[in-house]
């Protein structure tokens, strides 16, 4: 295995060849927000949380979807940096309806802790006030548009780890959302197996178990790494 | 009601601050002059909201916009999904809960002067007036209102960081 070195925030890191740069920025000890990437999916770099600075680069990089590569630069903590993401935050909260006073997601949602991180209280941005619906055809889970940032982890994980590939994004720009099936609502949809690995790696409160209140949803946001690892390594083969 | 929470404290607090305007503690209708602090919560979401969130940023040193409501319009502010990007939401919610809905005798109350007219949609404090300090939370817990108050006593900013002091709901 062929290693590669880099630096990050100025110190130095050896990580296997082919990482990304978020695997790197994590092999230096450094933690980076994140929204749309979870480990056990691929990189998508939709939610530009994890940008970071490489010298000689003068766009910044989502560190999620780039290669680390030898002799690479690499800032993860500037001023501008910061300002962005914070401000990213900012356009995820406007963009959307997120009361979180009554979200199921409340106490257990990443989009929240997210914005605790960036030091976000309140948002610079205007509101939209979108006029968007909830999905509830589905027997056991629920849909709810309002909450939804787009990060396509439920998409990801139904296509890569189930392989029912029910979801899909539709449309662009501020019509932009998850559909199910062929725009269907989501309880008629045929390839849904009904085993929740989208509510489970969801990181706020968009898809919820019907059952779940206010501040109930406790989500599984590891299960697709799990799922991942034990059929990578085999761990379900008869010996 | 979090305010009350704050127990013991609010001891604390009254030996050093004078109330001169609330809507539960004290009895005076106008908004005083040269007031150092104000709490604000609560949207705004119809004229006498606006104008006297207008009269407080004109009259206080600090303003700190207090809880969810304040911070993010929040609950108030579901009238504003009804058209799209809150655009007339006023007429919209009127039209549906007093004309559509009603059982009988439907009519949209009007008594101009009386009661105040719903602005078209419900807004964060900070669109209309420039906002100091924020205080997120549904509501502020006693202990998030106090971490807050006490740099003020000191006449310093407080620095709301982390969990504890940030989280929305
Ligand atoms: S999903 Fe998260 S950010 Fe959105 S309303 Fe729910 S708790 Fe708040
Ligand atoms: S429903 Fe949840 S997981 Fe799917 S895109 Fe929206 S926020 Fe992401
Ligand atoms: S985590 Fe990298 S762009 Fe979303």
């Amino acid at each position: 295995m062929s290693v590669i070195t880099l630096s990050i925030d100025g110190q130095p890191v050896a990580v296997p060849a082919g990482s990304s740069l978020l695997q790197a920025v994590r092999a230096a000890g450094i933690r980076l927000p994140t929204l749309c990437h979870l480990d056990g999916l691929s990189p998508v770099g939709a939610c530009r949380l994890c940008l970071v600075q490489v010298e000689g680069v003068s766009r910044l990089l989502p560190a999620c979807a780039s290669e680390a590569s030898e002799g690479l630069q690499v800032q993860t903590d500037t001023p501008e940096l910061r300002e962005y993401r914070r401000m990213a935050v900012e356009l995820f909260f406007a963009e959307g309806n997120h009361e979180c006073a009554y979200c199921v997601a409340n106490g257990d949602c990443e989009l929240q802790d997210v914005a605790v991180t960036v030091g976000m209280d309140h948002s610079r941005f205007p509101y939209r006030w979108p006029n968007r619906s909830v999905d509830a055809s589905h027997p056991l889970f629920s849909l709810d548009h309002n909450r939804c940032i787009l990060c396509t982890r439920c998409v990801r994980v139904c296509d890569e780890i189930e392989a029912a590939h029910v979801w899909d994004v539709a449309e662009r720009g501020a019509h932009c959302r998850i559909i199910a099936g062929l725009d269907q609502p989501w309880g008629e949809v045929d390839a849904c197996t009904h085993c929740g690995k989208c509510v489970d790696v969801c990181p706020t409160g968009a898809l919820f178990h019907k059952a779940d209140g206010t501040a109930e949803k406790h989500p599984d946001r590891e299960r697709a790494q799990h799922l991942r690892r034990a059929r990578d390594q085999h761990e379900w083969q008869h010996r | 009601m979090s305010f009350l929470d704050l127990d013991e404290f609010l001891f604390d607090l009254a030996e050093q601050v004078e109330i001169v305007f609330s809507p539960v503690a004290s009895d005076i209708k106008t908004y005083p002059e040269g007031v150092d602090l104000c709490l604000v919560e609560g949207a705004v979401a119809n004229a006498d909201n606006l104008e006297l969130a207008l009269q407080v940023r004109r009259r206080t040193a600090v303003v700190v916009s207090f809880g969810d409501c304040a911070v993010t319009a929040n609950v108030p502010g579901l009238r504003n999904l009804i058209t799209p990007g809150g655009r007339d939401s006023a007429m919209a919610a009127l039209q549906r809960s007093y004309l559509e809905l009603a059982d009988s005798q439907a009519q949209i109350p009007v008594a101009p002067g009386v009661v105040p007219e719903l602005l078209p949609r419900v807004l964060p404090l900070h669109e209309v007036i420039p906002v100091d300090v924020y205080l997120p939370g549904c509501p502020p817990s006693a202990a998030r209102i106090r971490a807050c108050l006490e740099p003020m006593l000191r006449g310093e900013r407080p620095r709301l960081e982390g969990p504890e002091m940030l989280r929305f709901g």
